[in-house]
């Protein structure tokens, strides 16, 4: 009588499953062990430096005392730039391909080319862009303007792709039944559709805020490097990741501030993009809009 | 104003910023192109292939230790980080004890929103001091592509992740039946299932590496040479914009406008074969 | 079988048309003289190059329900989405020959569709309230279709709720979320923003289909309750409401591949005599 099978895969392979399975704790365990000595490593430097006058004072001595309080100011400005022009483009763009074009058609398609293309391009290549359109061609010069207006074409892409999925998960009866009952497409978007896609909007927006508020690169030959307080959109002004990017690479002496910059930098963004995630889980829950 | 005009109005208005959004595409290469076309025509083309050497200010316009630079930079983080993060979104799905669940996947978001110049930072204060302990000058090709791989692995574990909840419950159910192990089903169904869609996030992965700037430059030391060893300070493409920008003039401003072009059909190329490779779960 | 609508005192009828009676509350002959409302004229809707109908020919008359019946898939939907020109709306839907209300031909393409949706309105299948108040909901339409004093809105909206059955239960709660009522109460709410507006004809899609049985009693009894003063036009898969509630009944059969009219009579007589012998398979449950 053979011998009864083995019932159990395990058994089979045993020197391959425990190999396997070591490998991928091994690797889990690497990737989170660098997360936390990063995340460690940073508070370690920079936790010290870090206290109010910090966040509310002018740099001194190139950066490597005072605070980082215009840094903030202009990192804002570049931001909100960015996010004034975007946004609405953005938001128009990903109305008309929601609601205006067919699915798959030309017009859907030569659009999602062009803004896949965009979103591929990569962010030095924004900064030769920004800088030889902006702030040559158009005269702007290094300054917020100018940093401003090369976020926005950054980050279009994005504020377009979630705003269009947005826009897409609003079922598709009411806007049936605003047609049947004679609506006008400008007030069925007004009053139905565009109020029930908002917090996936807003996510979509606040996205877009965290993408730009980390982006170096662009910013550089656009926005420049004075770190004194910016006084109108056409002063140069420096944001606060190329703030640590001076710091690092030109100030000796300049880690600390650098350190106690980049958990601003990181706080801020923990801020945003939690914001993100609060307000697409909000959709989920169906919250209905009374007025 | 009646309803129908109110519609077209507001169709028009929609086309008109559609037509911007799609345009900053053109406007984008017509820029480029009309920064770069003076070295084109003046030096040609040839000249960034068999230069002697990268001394622009001199007219020598030799791109290839930079473009080796930054392909070997890529290639050797990828090879950490494809490993690494297929094996992280496995850990996560099916290792995991749920306790730890939620705080890797959280890792793994917050490793992927972390900004290039902080992982620069981290890079040169601790692992370039490590990497010099073993050779100098510390600032290196390894610095560079160890840095890369950390910042990378998110991605390749974001899209390992999704490809594989898109994967069916039955084939799951089957390979049960059959009295396949978790590694089993791993190894044998569940991964070669969703290989186009981890090989399309490799080259995603690839794409965003050769396009970095910062964190290669915080850490690579800058050096214009043919790396011959992992030790070798480095500058990739990128960098070498990133630094030269600043104070070129002339010919080679437009050099660097090449170079910059040069970046971009790289990455369009990577992320056009990610698109094509599509992804979708293989059915037997 | 008799609906128990007999029990429940009906709305008052003000300002209903002298010339018809509300009729017994049966499925039979017409309540009246039949006037045609509705005159479609073969009618033939392609998406693309593929027909959902072909030469459809029909009169719905003026006052009663006729309910559109047949399998799933001859394209009776369609055939209610011509009538208020919802076609418009489908990309790659082309729509031949000639439907004309009251003697106006509505397929031309110079017609005022906005105004056609007031005076032809349209209830679906599932029932979707927007995301809005109940008042919102019915006052929103009658905004956009150009009443805004404060006065009419009101006596509008009470109207249409009273007339749906809904007044008593909403009249404390007109500021909380539509979407908060019930499957039924949300179909009546939709019946009552139709109503607002003051149509002459209602489509129906299967209003009931979505609704649990009580509730579907009670749209069901409403449906019952617009005989004579409204036009009805109701799909329906519920060969037994057909039987309740319509005066007239259109069979449609798939036919080489696309929807055609196969019977066309008072209700009862093509339940009882159906002419056709793809009827009578049909509504003795047989076929489809």
């Amino acid at each position: 009588m053979p011998e009864p099978a083995n019932l159990i895969d395990r058994e089979i392979h045993p020197v391959r499953d425990r190999v396997l399975l070591g490998a991928v704790w091994a690797a889990a365990m690497l990737v989170a062990g660098a997360f936390v000595w990063l995340l460690a490593d940073l508070l370690w430097h920079g936790a010290g430096r870090l206290d109010w006058s910090f966040l509310s004072t002018a740099p001194r001595n190139s950066g490597r005392a005072g605070g980082i309080w215009p840094i903030v100011v202009s990192t804002v400005l570049i931001v909100a730039v960015a996010i004034v022009v975007a946004a609405p483009l953005g938001l128009a763009t990903a109305v008309l391909l929601s609601e205006f074009t067919r699915r798959g058609g030309a017009t859907e398609r030569a659009i999602g080319l062009s803004l896949d293309v965009l979103a591929g391009v990569p962010s030095i290549v924004f900064g030769l862009f920004g800088n030889a359109f902006f702030s040559v061609w158009l005269g702007l010069g290094f300054s917020i303007l100018s940093g401003g207006l090369t976020l926005a074409c950054m980050v279009l892409p994005i504020l377009i792709r979630t705003a269009e999925t947005g826009l897409r998960m609003v079922p598709d009866d009411w806007r049936l039944g605003a047609a049947a009952l004679g609506l006008s497409r400008t007030t069925a978007l007004h009053q139905i559709l565009i109020p029930v896609a908002t917090p996936v909007l807003l996510a979509g927006l606040m996205l877009g805020i965290g993408r730009a508020m980390a982006e170096t690169a662009a910013l550089v030959f656009t926005s420049g490097y004075v770190d004194r307080m910016p006084s109108s959109l056409f002063d140069s002004g420096r944001a606060i990741s190329v703030h640590i990017y001076d710091l690092t690479m030109n100030v000796a002496g300049g880690d600390r501030s650098a350190y106690a910059s980049a958990l601003v930098l990181i706080a801020l963004l923990v801020l945003v993009n939690g914001a993100a995630i609060w307000l697409s889980d909000r959709t989920l829950q169906r919250k209905i809009a009374t007025r | 104003m009646s309803r129908t005009a109110r519609d077209t109005c507001l169709l028009l208005g929609l086309s008109v910023a559609a037509i911007v959004a799609s345009g900053i595409l053109l406007l984008i290469i017509l820029f480029l192109s009309t920064e770069a076309w003076p070295v084109f025509s003046q030096v040609g083309l040839l000249k960034f292939a068999f230069d002697e050497a990268w001394y622009p200010t001199e007219g020598a316009f030799d791109l290839k230790p930079m473009l080796v630079a930054s392909f070997a930079m890529s290639m050797l983080s990828i090879m950490l980080a494809a490993p690494l993060g297929i094996a992280s979104a496995v850990f996560c799905r099916f290792y995991a004890p749920p306790v730890f669940r939620r705080a890797y996947q959280w890792i793994i978001i917050l490793l992927a929103g972390i900004p290039s110049v902080v992982l620069g930072l981290w890079g040169l204060t601790v692992i370039v001091p490590l990497i010099l302990m073993l050779a100098p000058p510390g600032a290196s090709l390894l610095a560079g592509s160890l840095v890369l791989a950390l910042m990378i692995v998110p991605t390749v574990a974001l899209t390992t992740q999704a490809a594989l909840a898109s994967i069916p419950q039955f084939y799951w159910v089957g390979a049960a039946a059959l009295g396949l192990s978790r590694e089993g089903t791993l190894l044998g169904v569940a991964l070669p299932a969703i290989r186009s869609s981890i090989f399309a996030g490799i080259m995603l992965a690839m794409a965003r590496a050769l396009g970095e700037t910062m964190a290669v430059l915080m850490v690579s030391g800058n050096v214009v040479q043919l790396p011959t060893s992992l030790f070798d300070p480095v500058r990739t493409l990128t960098a070498n914009i990133a630094l030269e920008m600043a104070y070129a003039t002339g010919d080679h401003r437009s050099a660097l406008f090449v170079s910059g072009l040069a970046l971009t059909v790289l990455v369009f190329i990577l992320a056009w074969v990610a698109r094509r490779s599509g992804g979708q779960v293989v059915h037997a | 079988m008799m609906s128990a609508v007999d029990d429940k005192p009906t709305p008052s009828r003000e300002g209903a048309s002298s010339a018809f009676t509300l009729g017994p509350l049966v499925a039979g002959p017409p309540c009246c003289t039949p006037q045609t409302h509705i005159s479609i004229k073969s009618v033939t809707l392609s998406y693309g190059r593929i027909p959902a109908i072909r030469d459809v020919s029909l009169d719905i008359y003026k006052g009663c329900i006729t309910a559109l019946i047949g399998p799933s898939g001859c394209g009776k939907t369609s055939l209610l989405s011509c009538l208020n020109r919802l076609t418009d709306l489908i990309p790659g839907c082309h729509v031949e020959g000639r439907i004309a209300i009251d003697g106006q031909d509505i397929t031309t393409p110079d017609l005022d569709v906005q105004r056609l949706r007031r005076r032809v309105g349209m209830i679906f299948q599932k029932p979707s309230p927007f995301p809005l108040s109940i008042w919102r909901n019915l006052e929103m339409p009658l905004r956009e279709h150009g009443v805004t004093r404060r006065d009419e809105l009101e006596f509008r909206i009470e109207k249409a709720l009273a007339d749906v059955g809904l007044w008593a239960e909403v009249k404390d709660r007109l500021g909380s979320a539509a979407l908060t009522l019930s499957g039924g109460q949300q179909q009546r709410l939709c019946i009552a923003r139709a109503l607002t507006l003051e149509p002459s004809t209602l489509l129906m899609d299967e209003p009931c289909s979505a609704l649990d049985p009580l509730s579907s009693a009670v749209v069901e009894d409403l449906i019952q309750s617009l005989k004579g003063q409204y036009t009805v036009v109701i799909v329906t898969h519920n060969l037994a409401q057909a039987r309740r509630i319509a005066n007239y009944a259109a069979f449609f059969w798939v036919k080489e591949r696309a929807g055609t009219l196969v019977e066309f009579d008072q209700c009862r007589t093509l339940f009882d005599q159906p002419r056709h012998e793809l009827t009578a398979a049909y509504v003795k449950g047989l076929q489809g």
